[in-house]
């Protein structure tokens, strides 16, 4: 019994320390949030179904995205194609955590890996980092779950707001600086700032294809000339999860 | 776009995203994945997301526009040099917001 107390107070302490942490995170999750609910509503999706973005897709950008490109009567099958292009970053998160949740049963895996987000990832990946690992699955449950109220609650107020919002405000810009956000800190060597300069410029030049498949094409290309660099300028390099 | 068929993004998008969450944690163990493909990878995140960022940033009613008096681009190299420095999304994001908002 009294064993079994420590532990419970050690999940506890894990679980709140999670979601302590996680907290900063949210004065940039939260705007986010309202921001993606009036956008929704601003290119004509429903309520609900902006809502179902965020209960169901639960991405970020990704969902500013879908939404956008709903605005330009984007097909959906598109949509879909650019909703998973923009998360295959996620397989990285999911590649990097994987080691530290190797152990743990079916249920904790589904459920961190639903709650796998940028900032969870962030906060995370820095808890598996330091010692004492028992319960740290814990502490991500408490980050994941904290970001998951978060964007929940400021989705819905961004709906409720939507249509009080004055026009001609350039809320749609946040999407771009979203992706400066996390493009820009990543351009760390000469192979990945050539991928995405490489992937930038020729998104441009193929700016016009119809349903933006240019950014398919953009993005395969700079992935090519980043490998090509790499396996020239840097050949014993194996990435974060080599 | 029908309801219906923004419903059919949203569950497409839920099942793109969960199965790219899942993929080592559940799926595939990081040994298996060939090392070119892990390679290959990290550089997915930039190129698709510059692929996305810089039309939108130069890119204005259709033409391209690359003078100052585009504000988009002159905000969002403001928010660049924020994001370089910083690495921090949030001001990034609200510094960005800011100048075009200032600019206007």
């Amino acid at each position: 019994m009294q064993k079994e107390g420590v532990r419970s107070q050690a999940v506890r302490r894990e679980f709140l320390t999670g979601i302590r942490d996680q907290l900063p995170l949210l004065l940039g999750v939260v705007p986010f949030g309202l921001i993606f609910g009036a956008l929704a509503i601003s290119v004509g999706v429903s309520p609900a179904a902006a809502q179902g973005f965020s209960l169901f897709v639960f991405a970020g950008s990704a969902q500013f995205i879908a939404v956008s490109l709903i605005g330009e009567s984007a097909s959906a099958l598109v949509v879909i194609a650019t909703i998973a292009l923009v998360n295959l970053r996620h397989a990285l998160y999911s590649a990097s955590l994987a080691p530290s949740l190797a152990k743990l049963g079916r249920p904790w895996k589904l459920a961190l890996g639903w709650l796998l987000t940028d900032e969870a990832f962030a906060m995370a990946s820095r808890r598996y980092r330091s010692g004492e690992l028992e319960n740290a699955h814990w502490y991500t449950l408490g980050t994941g779950l904290t970001l998951w109220a978060a964007w929940q609650i400021s989705t819905a107020v961004g709906i409720a707001l939507g249509a009080s919002l004055p026009q001609g405000l350039p809320l749609d810009f946040a999407l771009p600086l979203t992706f400066l956000a996390l493009v820009v800190p990543s351009l760390v060597d000469r192979p990945t700032l050539a991928a995405a300069l490489a992937a930038g410029l020729l998104g441009l030049a193929l700016f016009n294809l119809p349903f933006h498949l240019g950014l398919v094409g953009a993005t395969f290309a700079g992935v090519g000339l980043g490998l090509a660099l790499e396996s020239t300028t840097r050949p014993r390099d194996e990435g974060p999860i080599g | 776009m029908a309801e219906s068929t923004v419903w059919l993004v949203i569950l497409g998008g839920m099942a793109a995203t969960y199965l790219t969450r899942l993929s080592f944690i559940l799926f595939i163990p990081a040994e298996r994945v060939p090392k070119f493909l892990r390679r290959g990878l990290k550089y997915i995140p930039p190129a698709v997301l510059s692929a996305i960022l810089l039309p939108e940033l130069v890119i204005r009613d259709g033409s391209l526009e690359l003078a100052l008096s585009n504000h988009r681009l002159v905000a969002g190299m403001i928010a660049a040099l924020v994001a370089w420095r910083l690495r921090n999304t949030w001001l990034t994001i609200a510094t960005g917001m800011l100048a075009l908002w200032l600019l206007l």
